[in-house]
C-alpha cells in the first residue's frame, strides 16, 4: 500500500534557513545542508528546500546547497522558488533535485508547465498553488509569495495544471501559512477531489492532529510542514508514529 | 571493477550518479558516459530511465551504435546489466507512452498506463510503497520482505513469463517493480532514492 508521505521544508534565504510566519519576520535557523541530512536520517519521506530569497544574483547559492545536499541525502528532494526558466530547471536538476515546484511562472505562463514536463516528465514538475479564500468554497490563486492577486479561481487552475502535465500539485493556504491553526481542509478537499494527481498539503501545520486532518478529511498525498519540525517540537518520527496510532499509513 | 552508467541525453541522473557513488566509494570505478568502447569494455551497466517510454527509446536511438552495444553486453554476453524505473521498462517489446513505442526486446513484454480505476488511484503513483518479494533475487539480498521503496511513474512493465518477476508492489493491482532474468535486472522503483534500503540494493548489484 503507498504510503502517506511526510515532507520537511526548509525555507531558504541567503543559504540559510529561515520560517516566515505569513511570510514576513523571518529568523534565522541553521544551515540548509545540516538540516536536511538531520531529517532525511530522521525518516523524511522527501525533503524540500523553498528559497525565497530567488533574486537572480543569488540564485547559484540555492544550486550550491542542492548540489551539497544531494551528496548526502538519498530520498528525493523538491526545490521550489524563482523558477522561471527551462534553464533554472535545468540546473536544479542538474545540481541533484528530483522534482522542482513551480509557482509564479506556472500562472503567468501555462504553456511554460507543458513544456517543462514534456522536456523533463511529469514526475519532476510540481506546482505550487498559493490560493486564498474569496468566498464560501470559492479560492483563488496568488503570487509573488502571497502578494499578488490573480483573480483566477484555484479549483480551476489545479485542474489545468494537470492537463499540462504537472506531477503533484503543492497547496499552500494563504488564510493559514504560518498560522498554526491547521490546513485550510475544505481547500484541499475541494482541490483533491477535483484532480487526479497527488496534492501535498501545505500552511498551517502547528499539531500532529492537523497532519491527520490534511491526509484524512483533506484527502492529501502527502503533507508538508516546516515550523513544527524545524524549532524541534516535533520530530518526523513522532509525527509517523502518531499517524500510525491513527491507523494512518505511513512509512515507519 | 568498472560500471558505467550510461548518460544518453534523457531526463535527470544526477541522483543516480549521486547514489552509486556513495555506495562505489574505493571499490568500484564509476564511469558516467555513452562512449560505445567505454561502454563494451566495462564489467557491469546501470541503464537509468525518466521521462517518457518514447524519449528515452528515442534518445538511446540518436546515440549510434548504442542499442547494439547494450544488446551485446546484456544479451549477447549476458553481463550484468541493471534499468531502473523507465530504463526496466525499456526491456520490453512494445510501450504505450505518448505513442506506440518499440522497445528493446529483450524481455517478452508490454509496458502500458497503470489502471487508475476510474480515479480512485492517482497517478503518477508517487512515494513509498512495500515490496512485495516474489522470488530469491541477488540484488534483494538482506532486504526484507515488504521494505518500503520510492516509486514515481505511471506506466507499469508486463512482462510475458511471469517467473522473470522478482517482487510486485500493490497499487491498483499487483504492479511489476523488479525483475531478475538471468544478469538481466530491473526496477521499477528508484533505488537511488529509497534511502538506506535503496542503497543496500546498489551494493548487491555492485557486488554481482
Amino acid at each position: 500500500m503507498l504510503k502517506n508521505r511526510i515532507i520537511p521544508c526548509l525555507d531558504v534565504k541567503d543559504g540559510r534557513v529561515v520560517k516566515g510566519i505569513n511570510f514576513v519576520e523571518l529568523k534565522d535557523a541553521g544551515d540548509p545542508v545540516e538540516q536536511a541530512k538531520i531529517y532525511s536520517d530522521g525518516g523524511a519521506d522527501e525533503i524540500c528546500f523553498l528559497d525565497i530569497t530567488a533574486s537572480n544574483e543569488n540564485r547559484e547559492t540555492i544550486i550550491d546547497i542542492v548540489r551539497k545536499t544531494a551528496k548526502e541525502c538519498f530520498v528525493p528532494l523538491t526545490v521550489g522558488g524563482g523558477v522561471r526558466t527551462i534553464q533554472n530547471i535545468t540546473d536544479l536538476l542538474l545540481a541533484g533535485a528530483d522534482k522542482v515546484s513551480i509557482n509564479t511562472a506556472a500562472v503567468k505562463n501555462a504553456d511554460f508547465v507543458k513544456e517543462a514536463s514534456k522536456k523533463f516528465g511529469s514526475q519532476c514538475i510540481v506546482v505550487a498553488i498559493d490560493a486564498k479564500k474569496v468566498s464560501d468554497n470559492k479560492w483563488e490563486v496568488f503570487t509573488h509569495g502571497g502578494r499578488n492577486k490573480t483573480s483566477i479561481d484555484a479549483v480551476e487552475f489545479a485542474k489545468k495544471v494537470e492537463e499540462n502535465g504537472a506531477g503533484e500539485i503543492l497547496l499552500t493556504s494563504m488564510d493559514k501559512d504560518g498560522t498554526k491553526s491547521g490546513y485550510d481542509v475544505d481547500l484541499l478537499k475541494t482541490i483533491t477531489n477535483n484532480t487526479n494527481i497527488p496534492v501535498i498539503a501545505s500552511g498551517g501545520v502547528g499539531t500532529l492532529d492537523h497532519l491527520y486532518d490534511g491526509i484524512v478529511k483533506g484527502g492529501a498525498s502527502a503533507v508538508l510542514a516546516a515550523s513544527i519540525f524545524h524549532y524541534g517540537e516535533y520530530k518526523i518520527k513522532d509525527v509517523k508514529e502518531y499517524l500510525n496510532s491513527k491507523n494512518v499509513s505511513v512509512r515507519l | 571493477m568498472n560500471v558505467t552508467i550510461v548518460d544518453y541525453q534523457s531526463g535527470n541522473i544526477s541522483s543516480v550518479i549521486n547514489s552509486f557513488t556513495e555506495v562505489a566509494k574505493g571499490k568500484v570505478n564509476l564511469e558516467v558516459t555513452s562512449d560505445i568502447n567505454k561502454i563494451k569494455s566495462c564489467d557491469k551497466i546501470v541503464l537509468p530511465g525518466q521521462g517518457s517510454f518514447k524519449s528515452c527509446v528515442d534518445s538511446l536511438n540518436k546515440i549510434s551504435g548504442l542499442v547494439d552495444t547494450l544488446k551485446d553486453f546484456a544479451v549477447g554476453n549476458k553481463k550484468p546489466l541493471l534499468g531502473i524505473c523507465v530504463g526496466l521498462q525499456m526491456f520490453a517489446d512494445i510501450g504505450y507512452e505518448e505513442a506506440e513505442t518499440k522497445g528493446l526486446g529483450w524481455i517478452s513484454g508490454k509496458v502500458s498506463k497503470i489502471d487508475n480505476q476510474n480515479g480512485q488511484f492517482k497517478l503518477p503513483h508517487i512515494g513509498w510503497n512495500e515490496i512485495e518479494i516474489q522470488k530469491k533475487s541477488k540484488i534483494f539480498k538482506d532486504i526484507k520482505n515488504k521494505s518500503h521503496m520510492y516509486f514515481v511513474h505511471s506506466y507499469e512493465f508486463i512482462p510475458e513469463d511471469k517467473s522473470v518477476i522478482s517482487a510486485t508492489t500493490d497499487y491498483s493491482s499487483k504492479i511489476v517493480c523488479a525483475i531478475e532474468k538471468d544478469n538481466l535486472f530491473g526496477t521499477q522503483f528508484h533505488p537511488e532514492k529509497s534511502d538506506k534500503i535503496g542503497l543496500k540494493v546498489i551494493d548487491n548489484f555492485l557486488k554481482l
